[in-house]
Parts: structure tokens; sequence; C-alpha cells
């Protein structure tokens, strides 16, 4: 094994070498995840992959995509021993265009945090400097990529948990239009957020994978029932005559001048590419971290009700009653990042409470989403730096929740806006990743294909290697 | 002091949908302990709902047919509390802009006065599971077959003033639900399940009193007892100069009281947020249209028809309108050429009704089609048979003997209305009874029964009554 290979090279016409693909990321599992604990659970093969035009790409899911038979924990003690009786739909597809699973990968508890902290089966190390994080919460899924260990992983995305750890482990994250990808199976942390996608080194891989995932699932009632253009076409368009905002709010006081930099680089390489830039202003956005906080919470403190020790999940040992049942059953089943967001939104849903909290936040919602669509009348992206800084160090947030949800400043607002968005590797500060974050119109993921896509033609960033685990033949 | 009673109901109507609200799990009644729960029900991780479109269609014919608005737009909530036999601990519900929103029913009260009940609004909502408490010695069984029910709750205004209005109104959207289709209506099964709330005020005051709001009310016959009992312990705490508390309270039929279940304090905070599963239902004004023109005549309009149609009383057409199949065989009868509509109403109310009655029957499963009652009213109206005469056919008939003619041919039931014949047998009971027939000629009227009666008797009942009496009063006439 060379290098790493492309997608469209691992797609196999011969299904006995698919297996050996699979066998040779599986290897690389077992050897170098110890050090980085990406996975939660290890998939051996059963059955021999359908020949679809994925057909023999290893795949690894976040492990809060529900897989038939295969425990599936969401990161989380509560359903530390939960084995699903299906399949998301987003693993169904995927196993029917030919994707071999080869693990579960480690994520934030319930996707709830931003740097694999929260993870009941211990943090991710970031592969790049393991005494960082990986980002979150698809942390498992940036450092298994990353380190080579699969070359595509699905991801969850709710407030940047693709793009941010993308951009901290330096792979290629993709966040599509809410509705795009079903999100039947996909364990609900904030519903109306919540967008599966993919992290894999290049836009490229991306877009095959998407393309075998993307589309309308009756069984999701927010799943849209448009086309599904095709992505991997949507490659070659190039970047020549895009008119891409650069948002200005992005680059305020939490932004290292390093990573700023970085970021100042990677428009200038667009702008070579024949991009027009201009700089554009989101007035309301200063307020998607308060209002993500609000809404997030509420919507997972719903959500989360239904672990209760009843039918599934952890159960509290001999319960003095139905009160202790409850009680016990989750301050034991759920950590304390879940409990803090149950108990926030507990509250803003609160009975005198509610027009305070909920229904403000989701006035500044419209008005935050309406800023972006004001934008997209003269520009066709948008684009800035993913996150304020590269890949902190372990423990160093997990003191200050707030802190920590800052992180997320340049991310949540296309969560909010549900539009499409994706992080590319932009370059290294202090051999660290940093990502240059684009985001496009509803459900135009086509534009930011063509535009990462030929940015990665002419960079070689999505290419670089953390040190350790540079790709020797398997 | 006179106390006015003001109640107002909640009606949890189960809808008549193949399948669960949100899932495509069977809603069959009586299945064994969950075996009618799926992923879906049982609030997976990772599950969805998906809106099932029947049940949308059955609320805006409800909604039609009280004259209410139809949501355009409507929107699925979530309300959040905690019980082992809610799966998700929420039940999606509609909060804030229901479905259904204003409305009429109008009530048929004694002395033909109809009085019109406002309804405030009907909401879709899932039903929840079943805890059973009294199956396992040391532990609460859950059954969520009932999980994820579609239900209408249709909500009235405070416009009702006795227990009895209440049941007027309960039996009268009981008959509207049923006609429209839109539930089975089964009691027992709680496809029609009702809560009241209730409160009292001196006669004559137009603030409303605290009430109570009370739960478990599913029968009529309950729902009157406890109502009853309600006005009358609020009245008595108010008389003796206390103050009634805003609580839930239960009603215990078996001790024929409502005893308090929870108070305002320990309310649920449901904390109600639009559900981020589901978008708003948006409803095209065509789809509307399609329901409003396949909408079936509404009993209320089908009771003034029959008044005015066929001549009936209003108790008559309010009975016979009770239920749409009721109605329908009675006009079933008309068709097949039953001649007097009056008559055609008193036989069914007396005699179908009371066989039915009798034998645990539903119209649909009379015996006795409409147009073999037809036929029979056609034979009393040619003269063939007397009323006596035909309600012995009407027990043939019922018994399945055959056709109206050959259970009178077969038994010898003509109508005797030939006079030479009857004037023979009227001289023979005469020569037997000699001294009646003087006191009869004497003026003593009432020995005229009699002797229809004797000679009744020796025609087996055939004797045509009206040409009998005559004869009997002509022979008197004459020999006087």
């Amino acid at each position: 094994m060379k290098s790493r290979l492309r997608v469209p090279e691992l797609v196999a016409a011969d299904p006995r070498h698919a297996r050996s693909a699979a066998d040779r990321y599986r290897e690389r599992i077992r050897v170098h995840n110890p050090r980085l604990n990406a996975f939660i659970t290890q998939v051996d093969p059963e059955v021999p992959p359908a020949a679809g035009p994925l057909a023999g790409v290893p795949i690894a899911h976040k492990d809060i995509f529900v897989t038939r038979g295969i425990r599936t924990t969401c990161g989380s003690r509560m359903l530390a021993d939960f084995i699903p009786p299906y399949d998301a739909t987003v693993v169904e597809r995927l196993a029917r265009a030919g994707c071999i699973l080869v693990g579960k990968t480690n994520m934030d508890e319930f996707a709830m945090g931003s740097s694999n902290e929260t993870s009941a089966f211990g943090p991710v190390r970031n592969p790049w400097d393991p005494e960082r994080v990986p980002g979150g919460s698809s942390g498992g899924s940036a450092a298994a990529v990353a380190a080579g260990l699969v070359p595509v992983a699905t991801g969850t995305d709710t407030g940047g948990s693709i793009r941010q750890p993308a951009a901290l482990c330096g792979v290629t994250g993709f966040k599509p239009s809410y509705g795009r990808v079903s999100r039947f199976g996909m364990i609900a942390f904030a519903s109306s957020m919540d967008q599966a996608g993919v992290l894999a080194r290049s836009a490229e891989d991306v877009a095959w994978v998407l393309r075998g995932m993307a589309g309308h699932d009756p069984r999701d009632s927010t799943s849209v029932d448009r086309p599904v253009p095709d992505y991997v076409a949507a490659l070659t368009r190039g970047i020549r005559g895009l008119r891409i905002g650069i948002v200005r709010n992005f680059f305020d006081d939490g932004l290292w001048p390093t990573v700023a930099d970085r970021i100042q680089a990677a428009l200038a390489v667009l702008e070579a590419a024949g991009a027009r830039l201009t700089d554009v202003t989101l007035p309301n956005l200063s307020l998607s971290v308060p209002v993500y906080y609000v809404l997030a919470p509420a919507e997972c403190s719903s959500n989360l009700a239904r672990y209760d020790g009843v039918r599934f999940g952890h159960r509290a040992d001999r319960p003095e009653d139905l009160f202790d049942l409850y009680c016990r059953s989750r301050s034991e089943g759920f950590g304390e990042e879940v409990q803090r967001r149950i108990l926030i939104g507990t509250y803003v849903l609160s009975h005198g409470y509610y027009d305070a909290y909920y229904l403000k936040a989701q006035r500044v919602r419209r008005l935050i989403r309406n800023d972006f669509l004001r934008a997209f009348e003269s520009v066709d992206l948008l684009a800035g730096p993913t996150t304020p800084t590269p890949a902190f160090r372990l423990g160093e947030k997990t003191a200050d929740p707030l802190t920590m949800y800052l992180n997320d400043i340049y991310t949540i607002g296309v969560n909010l806006a549900g539009l499409p968005a994706l992080s590319v590797p932009a370059g290294l500060v202090d051999g660290l990743p940093v990502g240059l974050q684009l985001i496009g119109r509803d459900f135009d993921e086509e534009t930011l294909f063509a535009a990462a896509a030929d940015f990665q033609r002419r960079t070689e960033w999505h290419r670089a290697e953390p040190p350790g685990f540079e790709d020797v033949s398997g | 002091m006179k106390w006015e009673t003001v109640i107002g109901l909640e009606v949890h109507v189960q809808l008549l949908t193949e399948s669960k609200i949100f899932s495509a799990t069977p809603t069959r009644y009586g299945a064994p302990p969950n075996t009618q729960a799926g992923l879906i029900d049982l609030g997976y991780p990772g599950v969805l709902p998906v809106l099932n479109r029947r049940a949308v269609e059955l609320a805006v014919r409800l909604g039609l047919a009280i004259g209410a608005t139809v949501s355009r737009r409507s929107v699925f909530a979530r309300k959040n509390y905690f019980y082992p036999d809610l799966p998700k601990g929420y039940q999606i519900s509609q909060y804030d802009r229901p479905i259904v929103q204003g409305g009429a029913l109008e009530i048929p009260l004694p002395e033909g006065i109809v009085k019109r009940i406002g309804i405030t609004r009907a909401h879709l909502e899932e039903d929840a599971g079943k805890s059973v408490h009294d199956r396992f010695p040391d532990a609460t069984g859950i059954d969520l077959n009932r999980a994820g029910t579609p239900l209408l709750e249709i909500v009235s205004e405070p416009d009702l003033r006795s227990p009895a209005e209440a049941v007027a109104y309960l039996k009268s959207l009981h008959t509207l639900v049923r006609y429209l289709g839109i539930s089975d209506g089964n009691l027992q099964e709680g496809s029609f399940r009702c809560d009241a709330n209730l409160s009292v005020r001196p006669e004559g005051e137009t603030r409303l009193g605290t009430r109570t709001e009370i739960k478990n009310l599913n029968s009529f016959r309950f729902v009157e007892q406890a109502l009853r009992h309600e006005a009358d312990r609020q009245a008595g705490v108010l008389e003796a100069g206390g103050l009634v508390v805003q609580e839930t309270r239960l009603y215990d039929p078996d001790r024929r009281e409502t005893r308090p279940l929870r108070s305002k304090e320990e309310a649920h905070d449901y904390r109600y947020f639009p559900d981020p599963d589901l978008l708003p239902l948006v409803l095209e004004e065509s789809f509307i249209e399609r329901i409003r023109s396949a909408l079936p005549e509404l009993p209320t309009a089908k009771r003034e028809r029959f008044r005015s149609a066929y001549g009936l009383g209003p108790y008559d057409a309010a009975v016979l309108t009770q239920s749409r199949e009721l109605a329908d065989y009675y006009e079933s009868a008309r068709q097949a050429g039953a001649p007097d509509p009056k008559l055609l109403a008193n036989w069914i109310l007396s005699e179908v009704l009371a066989k039915l009655n009798r034998d645990h029957l539903e119209i649909d499963a009379a015996p006795v089609p409409p147009s073999a009652l037809a036929q029979l009213l056609i034979r009393i109206a040619d003269g063939t048979l007397s009323g006596p005469l035909a309600k012995t056919v009407f027990e043939a008939l019922w018994a399945g003997e055959g056709t109206v003619d050959a259970i009178v041919d077969a038994r010898g039931l003509r109508q005797v209305s030939d006079t030479a014949a009857l004037e023979q047998v009227i001289e023979e009971t005469i020569a037997s009874h000699g001294p009646q027939w003087r006191e009869y000629c004497a003026g003593r009227d009432k020995l005229l029964g009699f002797f229809v009666g004797q000679v009744m008797q020796a025609t087996r009942g055939r004797a045509n009554p009206q040409t009998l009496n005559a004869l009997i009063r002509k022979r008197r006439d004459g020999s006087s």
C-alpha cells in the first residue's frame, strides 16, 4: 500500500480485493487505535460487500448511527450495552452501495461536546499531537481518517461536530444542508439541527460517499424530497467566476493571528483560481452561540427523556420506586455535560421561561438565517476559518464549559440556518492543522464541492499525514 | 342557595385508522400485550415519527362537520412528562396551533329544544400505553399496544349547564363521529373517552367558579353520576363556607365519588414546544374540499329531513337518525315500498328495536331486512293483514320462516274481511252468549270488545277488526 488510496481507487471491481482492502485498514486500526482511542467498537466482516458504486470502500460510522446487531453507544454509558435491532438509513444505504463497515467511532456523549472529552469511553487523541483533543463531537471519525485507519467515516454536525474536528485533525469534513441526508436511525441530539455528513481526506472522497447516502427518506419527515445532484460530477466545475464572501465577523478577537494567516493564504488561493472575493458581514451572527445553547439543550432535554431505564439502556440496580428508577438510571447513565444540557433545556422550556428563552431564541434564529440568505443574494459561497484556534490540550477547557462552547463560534450559525458547509485543511500552525470553512446556499452542495475540489487541486494540505501515522504498507 | 353547574368536556376519540398516527404498526384492539408496538412506538433511539395521512383526513372531516375552521397550517408539539407507559418521555400532540378551531354542535334537549354547544378546538395526538397495576404482585406491567394510537381530542366550551346536558352533548358527539366514520365510538374499548371540567356558581352569577377536572368517565352513565356528585360536592363545600380547590379528581364508579388525583401545584409543567421531527402540517385547499364533498349527510340535517319529508315527530326522527345504519334501514324500507312513513317508524321503533335489544344485535344484522318489513306493511295496507296478524308474521319473519306472503299462506293468516263469513260467526257467537248480547243491546257498550274478542278467537285472529266492529254494531242496531 504505497500511499493512501482515493475512494474511486478503492472501489473494487473484484470483491476479493475489497476484502483485502478492508482487512488492511482493520490491521491499521488494530495497530494504531490503542494510541488514539478513535474506535469504540471494531467490526469484523460477516457478509461479502454488495456490488454497488462504493463496492469495497471501508468505512467507519460514528457511533451515533444505529447498526443492526452491532452495539451502538452514542458515546454514553447509558447505551454501553445497547444492540440496535435496525440499521440507520445512512448505514443501510452505504451498505447497499457496497461500503464495508470496519468500526464505530468514538464521540462526545450524545454528540454534546467539542473535544471528545465527554465520551464515556475515554477521550480520542489527536493524531497530530496525542496530548491534544481531536475536536468533537465526531472526533473519533476525524482522528481515524487523519491517521489513515479508515479512508472515510460518517459524522454528524449539530453545531460544528463534523467541521470542527475535521479542521483540528486536518481532514475534509462536510455537513450537508439540513434535510439532505436522512436522520432516521441517527440518535437525536438536537433534531432541528442534527445533520449527517462525511469526513474524508479530500472533497473528492466526500463526494463519492455523500452521493451514496443523500436523498429523501420517507421515514424522516424532515428529509427533503428533491433530486440528489451528481456530486462527483460537480468536482470538476472549478472555482473560476464564483463570488466568495469573506465573513468578516469570523475575523474577531478570538481568532489566533497565526490561524488568520493560514486562512488569508487559503483565500488567496481561491482568488488566484478565479474566485471574486468580497467582504460580508452577518449582523446577527454574534448571537449564534447563545441562541444555540438555548435551542439545542431544549431539544435534547426532550430527545433524551426516553432514556429512563424502562425499556432499553442503563437501568439502575434495585430501584426503590419509580422515581428512584428514573433518577438513578439517568444520573448513572448520563455524564456531566449531557446532564448540564438537559437541565438547561428543561429550564428554558419551563412555564414562565419559554417566551423569554426558547421563543426569543427561535426568533433570533430566523434573523441569523435571514442574514445568510441576504448575503447569498450577492455571493455564491461564504468563507472563513472553521475554528479560532488549532487543537487545544486535553483537559484545557473542560473546567469551563463556556470557553468550550466558544470553540464552535464559527460553525454554529450554519446549523441554525440549516445550510451546507465544509471544512478543508488549510495548513499547519505550530504543527497543528487548521481548516478553511466554506458555506453554501440551501441545497447547493455542488458549488461547495466544486470550490473545495479546485482548492485541493491547488494545495497539498489535505495530503499531509500526522507524524507517526505516515502510510507505510499497512 | 340555587347553584348553576358549568361544564366543559374534553373527549378523546380514537380515530379509525389501520395504523398508528406516527408509525405503520396496526391498531387492532385486544392483541396480546406489547405485540402491537414497533420500534417507533417504543421510542427506540434514532426512530422518527411520520404522520398518518388518514388520521389527518378524519380530523378534517370532524372540523368540517362542526362548521369549524380547519387550520391550513397546524403544528405538532411535544408534551413532556415522565411516565413508564409514555415511551419517548413526551407525547406528540398539538398545542397552540390545533388542526380544528372553533365550531359548534347542536344537541337535542327535552321538549324539542335544541342547544348550540361551542367547540373550542380539536387536535390530533398520540395515545400513551397502558400501565397494568393489578397483574403482578411486586411490579407494574406496561402494555404499549395502545402507544401511538391516533386520537382526536375535542374540547368544548363551558357551555353545558347540567350533567344531563353533558350527556346529551356526548351522545350527539358520539352519533356524529360514527356518522362521519371517523371512530367506532366503542366506549368499552376506550375509543370514546371523556374528561370533564366542572364548576358551580350561584344562579345569576356570570363569572365562573373554580373548576375541577374529573377523569376516568368511560360510560355515559358514569358521566352523569360523576358530574352530579361533583356538582353536589362543590355546592356543599361552598355552602359550608369553603373554597373549591382547583385540582384533578378521579371518578370511582364503585364508591360513586370523585377523589383528588393531583392538585394544581402538583400539575405537570409539560414544557410544550414544537416537535422538530415533524414539519408544520400544511393542508391544501383542494385536500379540504375533497373531504368536504365526500361528507355524509350529518345527523342534524338528517333529523330535520326525516321530520319534513316523512312527517315524523321530533322524538321519532331523533331516534331513527341516532345512527346512520338505523336511518338507512328506515329509508331502505321506504324505498322498498313501505306505504305509511309514520307506521313504518312505529314498527321500527317498537318491534325492530325491541327484537334487536332482546337478541343483542346491531341493526345491520337484523334478520328482517328493510324490504321484508316493507312487504309486511304493504300487506297491512292492502287489508291482507291486521295489526295483530302482522305482528305474528313479523315474529315468523324474525325467526327466518320465509317471505311475508309465504308465511301468510303457510299459516293461513290471511285476514277475513268477507262479510257473509263474518256474519255467520257473529250469529254463532250471539247464540252461545245470549245474556251478554242482551246486556250489550241494553246499552252496555263495553261488551263490544267481548264480542270482538270472541269472534277473533273463533277466527284465530284473522277477522278484519274494522269490518267486525261495524258488523257487530249493525247487528245490534238492527235487532233493537
